[in-house]
């Protein structure tokens, strides 16, 4: 259980208290500066500020089996072959286990990519290689900010049955992203506006077309996404 | 590879001790005597002092790197050569320019540096910040330096002191190899130890943090390692420049291009190059006196270049 409380990051999120489950997968969804980000690295520790989060009751310390960040970055500086890359994710004291570092290429399709160089790849190549460094370690939680931007259609599915794989094992996800029609995948959704969660449930509840036209401007018509004919500022 | 690099540090260095103006196999016969202290206190130290020097250039190099992850950076971006330059330069000035007093003052002027960069960069600084404090401590100490040697006492002391800044290893003693040996060890010891982190760095300060790198205290330990191992250097030899930014590039890809993991074969390496440099100033011609730093420049700056060229 990822409980936040009272977290808030000013002036990009207020105080939001909200409590994550393991075994669920957790969308993000939200406009550009919402808070998405900053929402998902506070859950991570990664930024310091008022409230707690607390990991299965206790203060959170961070450790390779425990949560996974995954940056929306994909910059690579160094031209590490990607299987040495998957390998740092097992944390910086870990013994070389290339059954590990093999099982999370392949699970992201990658396995091809195992002796390229990341910092040659695509950046749709290197997401999925920076997303097999983050469940290398077979954490409990996985915390992704857009881990399917960048990629082609179907690897945005693979990696969306990916993480419901992973959520299925038991770890929590939470996934930032902004495909809607995906985002119906998830198990719950977070709406996130202007810093704060306006709304928060099964993804049928939250993408209702109201909400939706309100928070995005768009709505869903018989070509696909449209701007919205009521949106105005 | 290690063991290919160890190898070659030792075949230079007993060529190192082989090499002088003087033929030690002849004088041992005539003075046994006068050829051991020779060889104890003039190639002992010598060989010793291009190994470790080297080894200190060359390991603080691929922190640097890896640190800032950036495979530009030079340890001399931070500073503390700068602080050991000055130091040993203001030392010569009061204490006369006798070799032990200048090496303390290096040293005292790479601490005093190390000091200054960490009260600019504030606690727990990003990499970023870091790397724009060390680079005006070093621009401010370079400013500093210029006007000491312009207010030189004699032109005789200003000679001297340019001519050590360039960088020797001619002529140094146990008592200086004594004084920085410890040091630069201490140095190498903790970048090594700070291996597996800036390992992880590689993946990001967010991401590295995440796997549990407590990035504050590796980034005290490293910068605070960077300064004893190059500090200490520069204080006896004076600036030795190039071979902390050339030679993780060299040892990288055989790595895989893991930036902490160069640390241990660009000591190697470094401590190789820099053996190999001073035994080729040594064979040079009797009328071309060049000096090691300038020699190094002269080889690392192509380098360099050839470097940014092929990163467009």
């Amino acid at each position: 259980m990822l409980e936040a409380i009272d977290l808030a990051r000013p002036p990009m999120l207020a105080p939001t208290s909200l409590t994550l489950h393991p075994g669920q997968l957790t969308g993000v969804i939200g406009p550009n500066g919402a808070g998405k980000t900053t929402l998902l690295k506070a859950l991570a520790g990664l930024s310091r500020g008022p409230g707690t989060v607390r990991l299965d009751g206790h203060p959170f310390l961070p450790h390779p089996q425990r949560l996974a960040w995954l940056p929306a970055s994909r910059d690579a500086v160094w031209p590490i072959p990607a299987a040495a890359l998957v390998q740092l994710g097992l944390g910086p004291a870990a013994a070389p286990d290339p059954a590990a570092v093999s099982a999370a290429l392949s699970a992201c399709d990658a396995t091809a990519l195992a002796h390229r160089p990341v910092a040659q790849l695509s950046t749709g190549e290197r997401a999925r290689v920076l997303l097999a460094r983050a469940i290398a370690a077979r954490p409990a939680w996985l915390l992704l900010d857009e881990p399917i931007a960048n990629l082609d259609p179907g690897h945005r599915l693979d990696v969306m049955a990916l993480l419901a794989s992973e959520a299925a094992r038991g770890a929590g996800v939470v996934l930032a992203l902004h495909d809607l029609d995906l985002a119906r995948r998830c198990d719950r959704l977070l709406l996130i506006a202007n810093g704060a969660v306006i709304a928060d449930g099964p993804p049928h509840m939250v993408l209702n077309t109201d909400q939706l036209g309100r928070v995005f401007g768009v709505q869903h018509g018989p070509d696909g996404w449209v701007r919205c004919s009521r949106f105005d500022h | 590879m290690r063991t290919g690099l160890a190898l070659l540090c030792a075949v230079l260095a007993l060529a190192s001790l082989a090499l002088g103006p003087v033929d030690l196999a002849a004088l041992w016969a005539r003075d046994p005597e006068l050829a051991r202290n020779l060889f104890i206190e003039l190639r002992l130290p010598r060989t010793v002092l291009a190994l470790l020097i080297g080894a200190g250039l060359g390991a603080s190099g691929a922190a640097a790197q890896a640190l800032f992850r950036n495979p530009l950076a030079s340890p001399d971006l931070l500073g503390p050569s700068s602080g050991a330059a000055l130091g040993a330069v203001l030392a010569g000035y009061f204490l006369g320019a006798g070799v032990i007093g200048m090496a303390i003052g290096g040293l005292a002027g790479a601490g005093l540096s190390l000091l200054l960069l960490l009260a600019l960069a504030g606690r727990g600084a990003g990499a970023t910040r870091l790397v724009l404090a060390g680079v005006a401590v070093s621009m401010m100490l370079g400013v500093a330096i210029n006007l000491a040697l312009s207010l030189a006492p004699s032109p005789f002391a200003l000679y001297d002191l340019m001519f050590w800044l360039m960088g020797s290893l001619n002529d140094r003693s146990l008592p200086q190899l004594a004084l920085a040996a410890p040091l630069i060890l201490i140095g190498i010891v903790l970048l090594l130890r700070a291996a597996p982190a800036l390992d992880t760095l590689a993946l990001g300060e967010e991401v590295a943090q995440s796997l549990g790198v407590g990035l504050s205290a590796v980034q005290a330990r490293v910068v605070l390692a960077i300064a004893l191992a190059t500090g200490a250097g520069v204080a006896v030899a004076g600036s030795i420049g190039f071979i902390g930014l050339i030679v993780p590039h060299l040892v990288r890809p055989f790595v895989r291009h893991r930036p902490g993991a160069a640390i241990a074969p660009s000591a190697l390496a470094g401590a190789a190059l820099l053996s190999a440099a001073d035994i080729a100033v040594r064979l040079l011609p009797a009328g071309l006196d060049l000096r090691l730093g300038v020699l190094t420049a002269l080889i690392g700056a192509p380098f360099f270049l050839c470097l940014i060229m092929g990163r467009r």
